[in-house]
C-alpha cells in the first residue's frame, strides 16, 4: 500500500530522512499497511457519503449553478505528537496574548508606533485599520476572542505561522465533523492511538461568548449572512451545537441602543453577538450603507456597551499581511519574550529595499495581496509563467502596499489517500482554533488543509484542497 | 423563537406533509391500476385535479393523462413547484434555515430522501414498469422523519409550529381529494357496489390510510358513511375534523391561552372546528359535497393568512434606498 511513497523531497511527517518511520507513527503505519486497498478506498466512499447525508456541503457560485460540493475530507487522519502539539499550544498563547495587546494599543495610545517598533505608515494605511473603533474598549478588553491561525513546517519541520486569521475563521465545524466521521473509520486505532478529543469546542466556545456579558444568563446568538454563504454550514452547526438561535440581520433591530431579536413572542433582548459577517458589513449606518446583512444601529449598541460582538470589529488589522511581518516585534515588545513560534521570513514591497529584491526575484517568491484571502490575489513564482511575472511585477510596483512577498515554502507531507487508491505524499497546513475568554484556550486538533494535487503548494478548498482529521496524541 | 424560524418550521411541516401525500396518492392509483380488468382504463386524470395542478399539466403534456406522464408530472418534474422533488427540495431549504433548530438525524433523512430523489430522476423511474418501491421507499422516509420527531423534539413552539403546519396541509389534501374523488365515483356506488366499486372506493380510503380505521368504525362501504368519516371523523387522524383540532391545539399551546381565543387566527379555527364539531352529514349535504369543501379550504387559506400576520410577519429593520434619501 505505501509502497513507492517517495518520502525525501520535502520534510515528511510520517518519515525521517532515513525513511525511518517516527516513533509515533507507528501505529497508524502498521494499520494502513494492513489495509488490502480496496478496503481504504471503500472507507473513502463512505466518507464521502456521510458527508452528503450530513449535508456538510458548500456553494460554489461560480458557474452560477448554485451547485453543492463537499470539502474532500482524506480518510486517512494526520498525527499530531504531544510534544510538537506543546510547542504549538504554547506559541499561540503568546501570540494571541501579544496580538490582543497590540489591538488594543494601535486603537489607544499607539506605543508602539511612537516608540518606532512598527512605522506609523504600515499600520494606518491598512484598509482593516478601522477609524470608527478608536477608543473603544471592548467587553472585558478581549478583541480577538476568535483565531485561527495557519500554520506550515518549513524543511526542517519547525512550525511557522504563515498567517494569523482573527477575521472571523472558518473551518471548525470540519474540525468537529471530520473528527466524528474519521473515527468511525478507525475505531480501534483511535483507541489504541490515545487522542484528545475535540468534541468540547461548542462548550467552550459559547462560556467564551457568555463570559463577555455581565448579565447572569445572558442571550447569546451567532450572526450569519444568510444560506448563500459557503459557510453557512458552519454556522448553523456552531449554533445548534451551542444551543443558541442563529440569526440573521433582518432577525435583529435595535431600539435605544439595545439589540433585540424579532420573535414570536416580540422584541427579545440579545446580548452577546458571534458575528459571521465582515466588519463594514455589520452596520450599514456605520459602515458600508449598501449592506443588506448587517443591522441599523448596531454600532452605536456596541459602542454604548449594550451588547457584545466577537470579534470586535477593528480587529483585522493585526492580520493584514504587511503588519503581520511585525509580529514577532510585537511579541517582544508587548511580552519581553522571544516568539516561540516563528513568522515566515517575509518581504514588505512598501520598503524599498524589499521592493528591489522582489521585483528582481519574483520568479523565486510567492507573492500575496494584504488583504485577501482564501488563496486569492497571490502567485506562486516558480509554478507561474513568464506573463503571471510580468503581471504581478507591474501590479507590485503600481501600489506596493498592497503586496508583500515571502520565499516558496516547501510544506510538510503526510501520507494521503490518491484517487487510484494509492497513499503519497501530499503537501499540508495546520489551523489550530483559539479561543480568548477568562483565558486563552487552544483547542487540541485542527483543520488540516491538504493539496490533493501532487506537488501542490496550495490547500485553499476555493483552489482544490481537501481536509484531514488532526489527531493531538495525550502523550 | 425567531418568527424566521417559526416560519421555517411551518413550512417544513406543510412540505413534509404535501410530499408524503403525493407519494401515498400516486401509489395507491398505481395499485389500483394493476387491480383494474383489461377493458378499464387508467385514472390519472383525477388525481391530477386533486392536487389543483390541472391547468399546469395540460399546458405541459396536452389532454392526454397516461401514467408515464402523470407520475413524471406529480413526482420528478420540476417544473411543478408542488411535485415531490420539488416539495422535498423546499423542505430540504427550510430545514437547511432553521438546521440549529431541529435534530441532527431529521436533517440527515431529508438530505438522503433529497439525494433519493434526485437520483430516482437520474433512473428514470416513471418508465420503469415497477415505479412503486420509490414510493413505498419516499413513504418510509417520510414516516421515518415523522416518527423521529416524534420521539425527540421537545414539546415548544418550534413543535407546534411545524405540527400546526402539517394539520394544515392534510386537512386541505383530504378534502381535495375527497372531493375529485366522490363526484366521479358517487353514481357507481348507488347503482350497488360491483367489485369495480369496491376497488375505486377502497382506493380513496388508501389514499388517507383510511381504510382499516374506516372497516372498524363502519364496516360497510357507503358513501355518506365514507364522506363522514373522512369530514368529520373525531378519532382518525386524516378526518378533516381531527386535523382542525390538532391545528387549534398548537395555536393554543403556542399562544399558552387555554379557552376562546387571543388572536385572530385562533378566533378563525375555533369558528371553523366548532361548525364541523356540530355538523352532521346532513348538514354537509344541504349545503352540496363541494360547496362545503369549496368553503372550507377557502377558510383554511385565511387561517394560515393569519397565522403569518400574528407570528412570522416581521417589520424590515432597514431598506438601503430610504437611507440615501435622507
Amino acid at each position: 500500500m505505501i509502497e513507492g511513497y517517495d518520502s525525501h523531497s520535502h520534510f515528511d511527517e510520517m518519515f525521517n530522512s532515513d525513511g525511518d518511520c517516527r516513533g509515533f507513527q507507528q501505529d497508524l503505519l502498521t494499520r494502513l499497511d494492513k489495509f488490502p486497498k480496496k478496503k481504504l478506498q471503500q472507507l473513502q466512499h463512505t466518507t464521502e457519503k456521510t458527508q452528503l447525508s450530513m449535508g456538510m456541503t458548500f456553494n460554489v457560485y461560480k458557474d452560477n449553478k448554485g451547485l453543492e460540493k463537499i470539502l474532500h475530507l482524506d480518510v486517512i487522519p494526520r498525527i499530531i505528537s504531544a510534544t510538537d502539539w506543546d510547542e504549538i499550544d504554547r506559541g499561540l498563547h503568546q501570540r494571541i496574548k501579544a496580538i490582543n495587546l497590540f489591538i488594543d494599543d494601535l486603537y489607544h495610545d499607539q506605543k508602539i508606533l511612537k516608540d518606532g517598533i512598527i512605522p506609523k505608515d504600515v499600520v494606518l494605511s491598512s484598509k482593516d485599520y478601522l477609524k470608527e473603533c478608536i477608543g473603544l474598549n471592548p467587553p472585558k478588553g478581549i478583541w480577538c476572542h476568535i483565531s485561527g491561525s495557519d500554520i506550515v513546517r518549513d524543511k526542517n519541520g519547525d512550525f511557522m505561522v504563515l498567517e494569523d486569521n482573527l477575521r472571523c475563521p472558518s473551518g471548525a465545524s470540519y474540525l468537529l465533523e471530520n473528527r466524528e466521521i474519521i473515527k468511525q473509520s478507525f475505531s480501534s486505532l483511535f483507541m489504541q492511538m490515545s487522542v484528545r478529543p475535540v468534541a468540547e469546542y461548542p462548550g467552550m466556545l459559547l462560556n467564551m461568548l457568555e463570559h463577555l456579558s455581565n448579565n447572569e444568563a445572558p442571550q447569546v446568538v451567532v450572526l450569519t449572512p444568510g444560506i448563500y454563504n459557503s459557510a453557512y454550514f458552519e454556522h448553523s452547526y456552531l449554533a445548534q451545537q451551542m444551543g443558541v438561535q442563529l440569526v440573521t440581520g433582518q432577525d435583529l433591530v435595535v431600539e435605544n441602543k439595545r439589540v433585540y431579536m424579532q420573535s414570536t413572542k416580540g422584541l427579545q433582548p440579545v446580548d452577546v453577538i458571534y458575528r459571521r459577517i465582515d466588519d463594514t458589513f455589520l452596520d450599514p449606518l456605520t459602515f458600508n450603507p449598501n449592506s443588506m446583512l448587517g443591522v441599523p444601529g448596531l454600532m452605536e449598541a456596541y459602542l454604548a456597551g449594550n451588547v457584545a460582538l466577537a470579534n470586535a470589529p477593528g480587529t483585522g488589522v493585526a492580520d493584514d499581511k504587511a503588519v503581520y511581518a511585525y509580529i514577532p516585534r510585537v511579541i517582544k515588545y508587548y511580552l519581553d519574550e522571544e516568539p516561540i513560534l516563528k513568522n515566515v521570513p517575509t518581504y514588505l514591497c512598501s520598503e524599498e529595499q524589499d521592493l528591489k529584491y522582489v521585483l528582481e526575484n519574483i520568479e523565486d517568491l510567492v507573492i500575496k495581496e494584504t488583504n485577501a484571502a482564501g488563496g486569492y490575489g497571490m502567485m506562486i513564482g516558480p509554478k507561474a509563467t513568464k506573463a503571471e511575472h510580468k503581471k504581478f511585477r507591474k501590479l507590485v510596483k503600481d501600489n506596493p502596499r498592497n503586496y508583500i512577498a515571502q520565499p516558496t515554502l516547501s510544506l510538510s507531507t503526510v501520507p494521503t489517500l490518491t484517487n487510484k487508491g494509492l497513499i503519497r505524499p501530499r503537501h499540508v497546513d495546520l489551523r489550530p482554533y483559539v479561543l480568548y475568554g477568562d483565558k486563552i484556550n487552544v483547542v487540541p486538533g485542527a483543520l488540516s488543509r491538504v493539496a490533493l494535487v501532487e506537488g501542490s503548494l496550495v490547500v485553499n478548498s476555493s483552489q482544490g484542497g481537501g481536509s484531514k482529521d488532526t489527531w493531538v496524541l495525550y502523550k | 423563537m425567531l418568527s424566521r424560524v417559526a416560519d421555517c418550521l411551518f413550512w417544513l411541516g406543510r412540505y413534509i406533509e404535501r410530499a408524503g401525500n403525493y407519494a401515498r396518492f400516486i401509489d395507491v392509483n398505481y395499485n389500483l391500476s394493476i387491480d383494474l380488468p383489461p377493458d378499464v382504463k387508467e385514472q390519472w386524470e383525477p388525481l391530477i385535479a386533486a392536487t389543483g395542478d390541472r391547468e399546469k399539466y395540460v399546458e405541459l403534456f396536452g389532454n392526454e393523462f397516461n401514467r408515464e406522464n402523470a407520475i413524471f408530472f406529480l413526482t420528478f418534474d420540476k417544473r411543478n413547484p408542488n411535485a415531490i422533488i420539488s416539495t422535498i427540495k423546499s423542505a430540504r431549504e427550510n430545514a437547511r434555515i432553521v438546521r440549529e433548530s431541529i435534530p441532527k438525524e431529521t436533517w440527515e433523512i431529508l438530505n438522503e430522501l433529497h439525494f433519493y430523489i434526485q437520483n430516482a430522476t437520474k433512473r428514470k423511474i416513471w418508465e420503469k414498469e415497477d415505479p412503486n418501491h420509490c414510493f413505498s421507499e419516499i413513504k418510509k422516509k417520510i414516516q421515518q422523519i415523522n416518527g423521529l420527531a416524534y420521539d425527540t423534539i421537545p414539546r415548544t413552539q418550534g413543535w407546534y409550529f411545524t405540527q400546526m403546519g402539517q394539520y394544515l396541509e392534510r386537512a386541505d389534501k383530504t378534502s381535495r381529494i375527497l372531493d375529485v374523488k366522490y363526484h366521479i365515483l358517487l353514481p357507481s356506488l348507488e347503482e350497488v357496489g360491483t367489485p369495480l366499486d369496491f376497488l375505486h372506493w377502497n382506493a380513496l380510503l388508501k389514499s388517507v390510510s383510511g381504510f382499516n380505521a374506516y372497516r372498524q368504525a363502519h364496516h360497510s362501504l357507503s358513501a355518506p358513511h365514507i364522506v363522514e368519516f373522512l369530514i368529520l371523523d373525531r378519532y382518525f387522524p386524516r378526518s378533516i375534523l381531527f386535523c382542525l383540532s390538532n391545528v387549534e391545539d398548537c395555536l393554543h399551546e403556542i399562544s399558552e391561552s387555554k379557552r376562546g381565543f387571543s388572536n385572530q387566527a385562533e378566533k378563525a379555527i375555533g369558528n371553523l372546528r366548532s361548525k364541523l364539531e356540530y355538523a352532521d352529514i346532513n348538514d354537509i349535504f344541504k349545503i352540496g359535497l363541494h360547496e362545503y369543501l369549496d368553503g372550507l379550504q377557502i377558510t383554511l387559506n385565511e387561517i394560515a393568512e393569519a397565522v403569518y400576520e400574528q407570528y412570522f410577519k416581521i417589520r424590515p429593520n432597514y431598506t438601503p434606498d430610504d437611507q440615501a434619501q435622507e
